[in-house]
């Protein structure tokens, strides 16, 4: 252990290390880069600034060095004190971080590059020898083999690791051939007493021993050393070689400048070549021979001729240290031979150098130019016919110059696709080329029998045609038009099978000024209508008259056929070219695309009317089921726990589908909303009584305003027999006595005073502002009381509610009767209607209206099953409805005694101010009313008034008389 | 093999299939004073009870000893139906003010008020986990909302009803709706379908099995059916209560047996499950019974009249407390 701590203690660390990962620990997010932050080795935050941001700020805060910034130096000089000569050192402008291990000045010792690469780099190491031989103090490589640090490169380890010795070349091994070369390196690095042509033989020698199938690694290759000369020595001089002067070596001889490397590689490794030498002594180039020196060496170099090339590109010099700096001769001199081919590397097994070398290029001359070229291009003006009517067109093509009729060979871009094909020489394509291959065979010959017509007509009046075209192209655009005009008035009086209209879509198109017509496209929700309208317009504007035939689909019927046709003619006419010159200027906006589509479910339900019947025979099940395909959100079934059952499908609820609005289709098929839409216009109201505007009808009608409609419908005598039944059924014997012993125009007159007193109830009841308003002002903050107050609000709520729902057990009866008793709802109606009529709108319920024999209980239970009341103070039993309905009445009265005076006074109030506004000319006559009634019950004030109103309107009955009848009515009803 | 034989030899004798106790016996009544309570729910494990009232607030209120422990204050209207999460920390409460309001119970604070429903909110529950509060409303909508999230929106909305929501339930993959409009849909989140029963009738409340295989559901036709949940068949009837206006619950016993729904008529009635008759009809007042809840795991029954809830045992309690009710 303490061997460990010990070998910690060798390592040096740097940087900061990573962080231990612990195995459960949950992969962190890499920081990211605006989050990052740089520190100094203070710690203080240093930001990144400058125009990319690539620097750090510098010094102090982002100023330099300090707080104050750098100070410029000042320059003081006096006669007492010179100013020195102040010479700047780059280091005077650098701080710790430059002065640091990773400045660009670095104070400490580090491992310079010299020192880091390994001494095993052989090449390397021989590069710099020969570099070092010439340096002006040889011997450094000496030095650097004593003080070598014991470190290898990364490569060199990879490369061992991969299996590569050193004085190997690097690549795949070779078979025999190439093997010799690198076994001539073997021999120079290990070989080296022998001298360069025994080698050779040597090596030829040992060729014999080598095995077939032994292969060799690749020769290593020498980098030529591009050491430039900095020395002021002649070329080639090599100054004193310290190993031969002191060896006693004498020189070699000629430099020969392609060869040293062997020699030089020998002196290196330091072996003892010249044993033939002397030893001890100085001597070189420079040197004489000393007196101790045996025998006279040529001191003086002389040097041969021989040893130099004297023909260019002449024998190859070399020992074979050829790579990829091989000298250029090599490749050019020889031609022949195989040994070429070691030169430019490694060739591919199976493939040969090639014995000639490739013809040279042959190069054309220019063609000549033809005498009359110019180098301008002439465009020639282009007639686009489509565009123009084909009056305009001709007279502009004979203006031109060309006839018509032309046979002309076209160009290139004039001929149709078809043309284009037979001139390449292919076949057609498959499938039908053309919209006619489609029809089938009555419709074609229709279409052709139509086309003769139509262009029998037009060789009769071609002559006509061609003067109106002279016209047309002579004359300014106005006369164009009328031009125009008039041929297609002659297509008029020509054909007689097309209408009016299309007549005039034909003429407004074809004039020359709808040259430019595009825009405009009505039916762009329908690609395919659009097309086809379109084509028709193509048609119109080519002054083609059975473009309307063309143009519709031929797989459609008869009946949509022509309807469409009428409506392509509308728009045609519609859309006039005028106006869509005018188009061209405005970009059309994004058109909604569900403008007329509705979504409709895609699964429909099943038939309500089959489905009863099961639900009345007790079959459940299938016949009862609808199941439908239903995609919950995606955030659901997450929050359930629960696989998506339809992973990738953006839909949620219902699937659905779309479905043209006003597609005759959609009338036909009856579905929910449809039949209740129906229901609804049944139940449109007749316009309400004489003189009373109406509110706005509310979207739901209630029972009430049915029954008035009912009473309205029948006469008044059959109401007034209904309305006695009605009170038979009643508590009210003596009523009945009083009702009948009335005159009958006086009833009627009452009935129907009190029809619009009913009426006027509704008003009151869809003008009243929500019951959560009279609660914000009237109820107290505290519990205590808000209890209590909204007790007393209940049984507000009950008297209202008593005026309008009857409950369930109520007579069927329209009861046009007296409203002043509350109907006979067992437990009188609870929550507050405001409320509820709000709902209305949304929850159409499709129930009530499909159902009829249900409809009027549907329609009490369209909010759904009401809440129970909040008590019954007086713990009767109900048992029947009558006894309960009486119950409640007598509850209600009792209670109003008690508390609800002020309320009722509040709303009065607000009752008479709504009314106020409506009929001011009554307000004297009302207020005089007012005052009477003030005691009595809420409702018998609130019909009293609107009796008077009414009674001013009919001047039937005298609002008193009703009052007193009320009252009495109500007195008996309380005993 | 003959180890067996002598185990089952030795085996003790079935014990008798016990007759299931009934609740029956009026423990307490708890005087809620808050308006009419419109619902009254156990909490998730039984030992506490809740009361909606019509004074706008919610209580929490211990079964045991029938003391009031909390009002949560903070609904605009009457509050009309409340569920508890499964480990009691929070309330989804839902009202006539048209919110669905999440609380926390501990601090009675709001901890989220979701408004979005068109009308008054009929019903409201939490799934298993309480991370989705399913509300039902007068609008016709049911919506689910997220309770992980800040999201004012529901998570999604399902209005394939025609009419009303009145009653809405949870399991574990499913949502059973029953809607004003006679029609009971069950939502099948795994298997991605919705299936609708018609009952040609309004419901006023919904109810799985505890096994999860039947639908319980009244209608304003005084009628609860059980449905077979898969196929929608017919599995039983169960009449004599009167229901006719009003929307009152129904429920199933904690194990299963028997089918019990509230009626107008201000009793309790209890039918056998498979029999179809009638075993019991419980009186509690003379008003109508509006809500009940059943004990999740024993024999306890919760109703609620006007302003009072009754807490009802198999067995009775000290008749001296019976005696001070």
């Amino acid at each position: 252990m303490a061997s460990d701590s010990d070998g910690e203690e060798d390592f040096v660390t740097y940087g900061i290390p990573l962080e231990p990962l612990e195995e459960d620990e949950p992969l962190r997010k890499p920081i990211r880069i605006q989050d990052q932050t740089v520190k100094d080795e203070k710690g203080r935050f240093t930001r990144f600034h400058g125009a990319f941001t690539g620097g750090y700020s510098a010094g102090y805060f982002n100023t330099v060095g300090s707080k104050e910034g750098w100070a410029p130096a000042t320059f003081v000089s006096s006669r007492q004190q010179k100013a020195g000569k102040q010479m700047a050192r780059p280091e005077d402008f650098m701080d710790e971080e430059d002065l640091g291990e990773h400045g660009i000045a670095p104070r400490e010792i580090t491992t310079t590059d010299d020192f880091a690469s390994g001494k095993r780099d052989k090449m390397k190491d021989k590069a710099r020898a020969i570099t070092s031989l010439t340096a002006p103090i040889p011997g450094d490589t000496v030095l650097e083999d004593l003080v070598a640090p014991a470190r290898i490169s990364v490569g060199v380890e990879l490369l061992r690791k991969m299996g590569w010795k050193e004085g190997q070349g690097v690549g795949p091994r070779l078979k025999r051939k190439p093997a010799r070369q690198g076994n001539v390196a073997g021999i120079k690095a290990y070989d080296c007493a022998l001298p360069p042509k025994g080698s050779e033989e040597s090596e030829e020698e040992e060729d014999e021993y080598i095995p077939e199938n032994v292969t060799f690694a690749p020769k290593d290759v020498t980098p030529i050393d591009f050491t430039p000369k900095d020395n002021l020595h002649g070329l080639g001089y090599r100054g004193l070689n310290p190993q031969q002067a002191l060896m006693g070596g004498s020189g070699t001889g000629h430099l020969n400048f392609f060869t040293m490397e062997s020699d030089r590689a020998s002196i290196l490794l330091g072996d003892s070549r010249p044993r033939n030498r002397r030893r001890g002594g100085v001597a070189g180039q420079a040197f004489g021979v000393g007196a101790m020196e045996e025998e006279d060496d040529d001191i003086y170099h002389r040097d041969a001729l021989s040893n130099y090339d004297n023909v260019l590109g002449g024998e190859e010099p070399g020992d074979g240290l050829y790579g990829w700096t091989a000298p250029q001769q090599y490749g050019n001199k020889k031609k022949a031979s195989s040994k070429d081919a070691s030169y430019l590397g490694k060739i591919l097994e199976g493939f040969t150098l090639a014995s000639k070398s490739t013809d040279t290029k042959t190069v054309y001359p220019p063609p000549v130019l033809p005498r009359d070229y110019r180098p301008v291009h002439y465009f020639r003006p282009v007639l686009d016919l489509s565009s123009v009517s084909p009056q305009v067109a001709q007279a502009l093509q004979t203006s031109v110059g060309h006839m018509p009729q032309d046979p002309q060979p076209k160009g290139r871009h004039q001929l149709d696709s078809s043309q284009r094909r037979e001139l390449l020489g292919e076949s057609s394509l498959q499938g039908p080329n053309s919209v006619f291959d489609l029809l089938d065979s009555k419709d074609k010959e229709r279409l052709t029998g139509l086309r003769k017509a139509a262009e029998e007509k037009r060789s009769s009046g071609s002559s006509e045609d061609r003067r109106a075209a002279m016209v047309a192209a002579g004359v300014a655009a106005a006369g164009a038009a009328a031009a125009a005009a008039r041929a297609s008035s002659q297509h008029a009086l020509s054909s007689g099978s097309q209408p009016a209209g299309a007549q005039q879509a034909l003429m407004a198109w074809s004039s020359p000024t709808a040259r430019s017509a595009h825009g405009f496209k009505p039916f762009e929700s329908n690609p395919h209508k659009q097309a086809r309208y379109d084509m028709y317009i193509s048609g119109l504007k080519q002054g083609d008259k059975d473009a309307l035939e063309c143009s519709l689909d031929p797989s459609m019927t008869e009946w949509e056929r022509g309807r469409e046709q009428d409506e392509f003619v509308r728009a045609a006419t519609l859309y006039k070219p005028s106006s869509s010159t005018l188009s061209n200027r405005f970009t059309p906006g994004k058109r909604e695309d569900d403008g007329n589509t509705v979504e409709v479910p895609r699964d429909q339900e099943g038939d309500v009317d089959d489905k009863q019947a099961a639900v009345k025979m007790k079959m459940f099940g299938k016949l009862t089921r609808d199941t439908f395909e239903w995609h919950p959100d995606k955030l659901l079934c997450k929050r359930f726990n629960i696989p998506d059952p339809y992973p990738g499908s953006g839909l949620v609820g219902l699937p659905k589908v779309k479905r043209d609005k006003f597609s005759v289709f959609n009338f036909l098929t009856i579905t929910d909303s449809s039949s209740t839409l129906g229901g609804e216009s049944q139940s449109a109201p007749p316009a309400g009584p004489a003189g009373t505007p109406k509110p706005a009808e509310p979207a739901k009608r209630s029972r009430w305003d049915m029954s008035a409609q009912a009473s309205k419908t029948t006469d008044p005598l059959s109401e007034l027999l209904s309305e006695a039944r009605c009170m038979a059924t009643s508590t009210q014997p003596g009523q009945i006595s009083q009702e009948v012993t009335a005159t009958a125009p006086e009833t009627a007159a009452e009935s129907k005073a009190e029809q619009k007193e009913e009426e006027e109830e509704k008003e009151e009841e869809e003008s009243r502002p929500p019951m959560d308003l009279f609660k914000a002002i009237f109820a107290s903050s505290s519990d205590e009381k808000s209890s209590s107050s909204s007790e007393g609000e209940s049984d507000d709520e009950q008297e209202e509610g008593g005026l309008e729902p009857a409950g369930p057990q109520a007579s069927s009866q329209p009861s046009t009767g007296i409203s002043l008793p509350a109907p006979p709802a067992p437990p009188a109606p609870p929550t507050p209607t405001p409320l509820q009529q709000e709902m209305k709108a949304p929850a159409v319920p499709s129930g009530s209206s499909g159902v009829p024999p249900q409809a009027r209980r549907d329609e009490e239970e369209e909010f759904g099953p009401r809440l129970p009341p909040p008590s019954y103070p007086w713990g009767e039993r109900l048992s029947s409805s009558v006894s309960s309905s009486k119950e409640e009445k007598h509850k209600r009265k009792c209670k109003e005694k008690h508390k609800a005076k002020k309320e009722s006074k509040h709303k009065k109030g607000k009752k008479h101010k709504k009314k106020h506004k409506k009929r001011k000319h009554k307000a004297k006559q009302q207020q005089e009313k007012k005052k009477k009634p003030e005691d009595s019950g809420s409702s018998s004030d609130v019909s009293a008034d609107s009796g008077s109103d009414t009674g001013g309107g009919s001047g039937a009955l005298p609002s008193e008389e009703l009052l007193k009848r009320l009252k009495s009515l109500s007195g008996k009803k309380l005993h | 093999m003959p180890k067996t034989g002598g185990l089952r030899a030795m085996a003790f004798p079935q014990p008798k299939p016990q007759a299931p106790q009934l609740p029956q016996h009026l423990l307490r009544t708890l005087d809620c004073k808050q308006g009419a309570v419109r619902a009254v729910r156990f909490n998730a494990d039984g030992n506490y009870l809740l009361s909606c009232g019509g004074d706008k607030t919610l209580r929490l209120w211990s079964v045991s000893r029938g003391t009031l422990l909390k009002t949560y204050s903070g609904h605009g209207y009457e509050v009309l139906d409340v569920d508890c999460s499964y480990d009691n920390s929070h309330l989804c409460s839902c009202s006539s003010d048209k919110t669905v309001i999440l609380w926390d119970v501990a601090t009675g604070q709001v901890t989220r008020k979701l408004r979005g429903h068109a009308g008054k909110v009929n019903c409201v529950q939490f799934n298993e986990e309480a991370t989705v509060m399913i509300s039902g409303s007068i609008d016709g909508s049911v919506r689910c909302w997220d309770t992980r999230s800040r999201r004012p929106e529901p998570i999604q909305i399902l209005d394939e009803a025609r009419d009303g929501v009145s009653s809405v339930k949870v399991s574990e993959h499913e949502l059973l709706t029953g809607s004003v409009d006679g029609k009971v849909r069950r939502y099948d989140l795994r298997m991605g379908e919705l299936y609708a029963d018609f009952i040609n009738s309004p419901i006023t409340c919904v109810c799985f099995s505890q096994d999860g295989q039947c639908s319980l559901s009244s209608s304003l036709d005084s009628t609860v059916r059980l449905l077979d949940k898969s196929t929608g068949e017919l599995l039983g009837e169960y009449t004599g209560h009167r229901n006719t206006g009003y929307k009152l619950d129904c429920c199933l016993s904690n194990k299963d047996t028997h089918v019990l729904s509230c009626s107008e008529d201000g009793h309790v009635y209890y039918w056998d499950l498979v029999e179809g008759s009638l075993s019991l009809k419980l009186s509690v007042g003379k008003a109508v019974v509006q809500s009940l809840s059943f004990h999740p795991t024993e024999p306890l029954l919760l109703t609620a009249m006007e302003g009072h809830v009754q807490v009802w045992g198999a067995e009775p309690e000290d008749s001296k407390e019976e005696a001070a009710i």
